[in-house]
């Protein structure tokens, strides 16, 4: 790439500055370390030149989280947080405040957006071996992004005040409910009353537009700097920092800026154009963003005929379902279903091949992540369907629901993926990894 | 200063108890950050109990009401209601009841003062969700041996028409049974079961 600039650097990446800019610029410089974070998180900041596709979603997650705050706040003007005002409010940003509906769809399809960004961005993690040594750390923090996001959705839900809103809460709430002897008081302590209620809806409120954003955003400066300290990964998994040019940069690194600015804002305008689609034409996303009960101002009394969590929990939730009680508490299910969501963490010290890209990974690493990926989307949809959605077995198998027994596999096998991995990942036949990276 | 003047050793006490003592102050400061998300005093005196009129609630109808926010089911039972809980007596996890969710006089084999009257939170032993009332009818859902009692529409657990769980539900007890107790003229008042005038 290009060769070391020799002339001062300010004037160089300032670009066509006149001299007043230039001058304030300076000015600046010597009081705050604007250029030279300009050079170690953008200018120069060299990553790896052969991102393909799957290098969308980190800098598209990014962009829906300032979506999400900006948005966020509109919507503050005008919600009220109150169990008996907040339902009518919602509606009245949606029916009689200026543009409320656009920034309140804009809002919710955001947050389903967000999952999609998130989970392609851990896939891409997951196939390129983006999470190991010396990228522990990237995953870590990316993992708590992740637990924050779904506390954030979990809190947001409730905020509309809906059927849906209340009995998920309930539901949610209650898996604290079972941990042996300290749950009902946690639970309490959770909702601020006995049953969900005011005093619930108005600290959620508080979590989800305070106290969960301050730590996302942490989070992601610390999944960043974290990020830049030990350079990106990429497709083909070889480490661009072993082979470097005479000034000191990666022969096949390129500049962050101007090359993947330009590549990431492609990425942000075609995903608005899909975005936009589905927020103008499909806001509830055929009730997967948006579910029809929510439209219904949450009764206590009344559960709706079937309830599922919006789907970016799914998953999760059928391997909630499918775990049997035992010991007279449900308590292993949600050990079950919290054990799935926290074993990510564990992925770097698992993935025992002398590989990180799928690329040259065996057979048994590319069969697993397949199968992994096709548990993982049939547990997410039996999620949202009611458990007798595929009937019955006959007699023979105690007329056990077929969806429940396929979510049973299913939930084994996504924990044999996990649990063999340091088997499978070491015995695994892998193909030579190049010097450099291809294409 | 150089290096060599340094009592590491003092230092390295000084930095330890100035943590200690840090931490002991700033775990005092929490009490009341988190005791401020207890119930309120307000939520506390929430409890009181409530009167229901019964009189007029017919044979195999339930009623719905609000006690402490949670529904409680009152159930007229019919003959043939009944007669479907002891059918259940195998099929159920707790057949009688020892697990305490039910006040003395109910732990009986209809989990109630009075056979025909039910009375009980309409509450999901498992994940808090209220199950729905599903009549012997509902067999084309329920399966061919269903006598009538309760779905759970949120993880399918199914209790019969005295709460009790039906062995392999996610559910992993019985439906608990409120305080309650008859005064006069079809009336009953759930959340107070105390004796006297």
């Amino acid at each position: 790439m290009a060769a070391k600039n020799k002339q001062p650097v300010v004037i160089t990446c300032a670009g066509p500055l006149n001299g007043v800019a230039s001058g304030l610029l300076t000015w600046v410089d010597q009081r705050f370390p604007l250029m030279s974070n300009w050079r170690d998180h953008l200018a120069e900041y060299y990553a790896p030149k052969n991102f393909n596709f799957w290098y969308f979603f980190g800098s598209l997650a990014m962009f829906v989280l300032v979506l999400q705050i900006v948005t966020g706040i509109f919507l503050t003007m005008h919600y009220k947080p109150d169990a008996s005002q907040a339902f009518a409010s919602v509606e009245y940003i949606m029916r009689d405040v200026w543009g409320g509906w656009f920034i309140r769809y804009m809002h919710s399809t955001g947050a389903s957006a967000f999952f999609i960004c998130v989970y392609l961005h851990m896939l891409r993690g997951l196939m390129y071996g983006s999470y190991r040594k010396p990228r522990e750390l990237i995953w870590i923090f990316g993992m708590l992004i992740y637990l924050c996001l779904m506390a954030e959705a979990f809190f947001g839900y409730l905020l509309p005040w809906g059927q849906m809103s209340y009995w998920g809460a309930q539901v949610i709430v209650n898996l604290f409910a079972s941990v042996p002897f300290i749950g009902e008081d946690l639970s309490i302590l959770i909702r601020g009353d006995y049953v969900v209620s005011d005093a619930t809806l108005n600290r959620f409120f508080a979590f989800h537009v305070i106290a969960v954003p301050l730590v996302l955003i942490g989070l992601v400066a610390a999944h960043i700097l974290a990020l830049h300290e030990v350079g990106s990964n990429n497709p083909d998994g070889v480490e661009i920092k072993d082979k470097k040019d005479a000034a000191g940069h990666p022969l096949d690194g390129i500049p962050f800026h101007p090359y993947y600015t330009v590549k990431d804002t492609l990425g942000v305008v075609v995903f608005l154009i899909i975005f936009s689609i589905i927020m103008f034409f499909v806001p509830e996303g055929g009730g997967y963003f948006l579910e029809y009960n929510n439209f219904i101002p949450a009764d206590p009394l009344k559960t709706p005929p079937h309830i599922a969590p919006v789907w970016y929990f799914t998953p999760f939730y059928s391997i909630l379902r499918a775990a049997p009680p035992m010991f007279n508490s449900q308590f292993p299910g949600v050990v079950a279903m919290g054990v799935a969501t926290l074993i990510f963490f564990l992925l770097p010290w698992l993935d025992r091949s002398p590989v990180n890209s799928i690329r040259y990974k065996g057979p048994l690493f590319r069969g697993a992540i397949t199968i992994f990926v096709v548990v993982f989307l049939i547990l997410g949809y039996l999620g949202t369907e009611p458990t007798n959605v595929w009937g019955q077995f006959g007699g023979w198998l105690g007329n056990a629901d077929r969806a429940t027994v396929v979510a049973r596999v299913c939930t084994i096998v996504y924990f044999l993926f996990f649990l063999l991995m340091p088997w499978y990942s070491s015995i695994d036949k892998c193909k030579p990894v190049p010097e450099r990276v291809t294409c | 200063m150089s290096d060599q003047d340094v009592d590491k050793c003092k230092r390295g006490f000084l930095v330890a108890a100035t943590g200690v003592v840090g931490g002991v102050v700033a775990g005092a400061a929490a009490v009341p950050f988190v005791g401020s998300m207890l119930p309120s005093e307000r939520a506390k005196a929430a409890g009181a109990p409530v009167e229901a009129d019964i009189s007029k609630l017919a044979p195999g109808e339930m009623k719905i009401i609000e006690w402490r926010g949670k529904p409680v089911w009152i159930v007229n039972r019919t003959k043939e209601m009944l007669a479907g809980i002891t059918k259940n007596n195998s099929k159920v996890s707790d057949p009688k009841s020892d697990v305490p969710l039910q006040p003395d006089y109910a732990k009986n084999e209809f989990r109630s003062i009075k056979p025909e009257i039910a009375v009980l939170e309409g509450v999901c032993s498992h994940l808090g969700c209220s199950p729905q009332f599903k009549s012997a009818d509902a067999k084309s859902d329920m399966g061919m041996d269903w006598d009538g009692g309760f779905f759970c529409p949120c993880h399918g657990s199914k209790f019969d028409f005295a709460g009790r769980v039906f062995a392999g539900s996610p559910a992993p007890v019985n439906l608990k049974v409120p305080p309650y107790k008859f005064v006069g003229d079809g009336k009953i008042i759930i959340g107070d079961d105390s004796k006297g005038a």
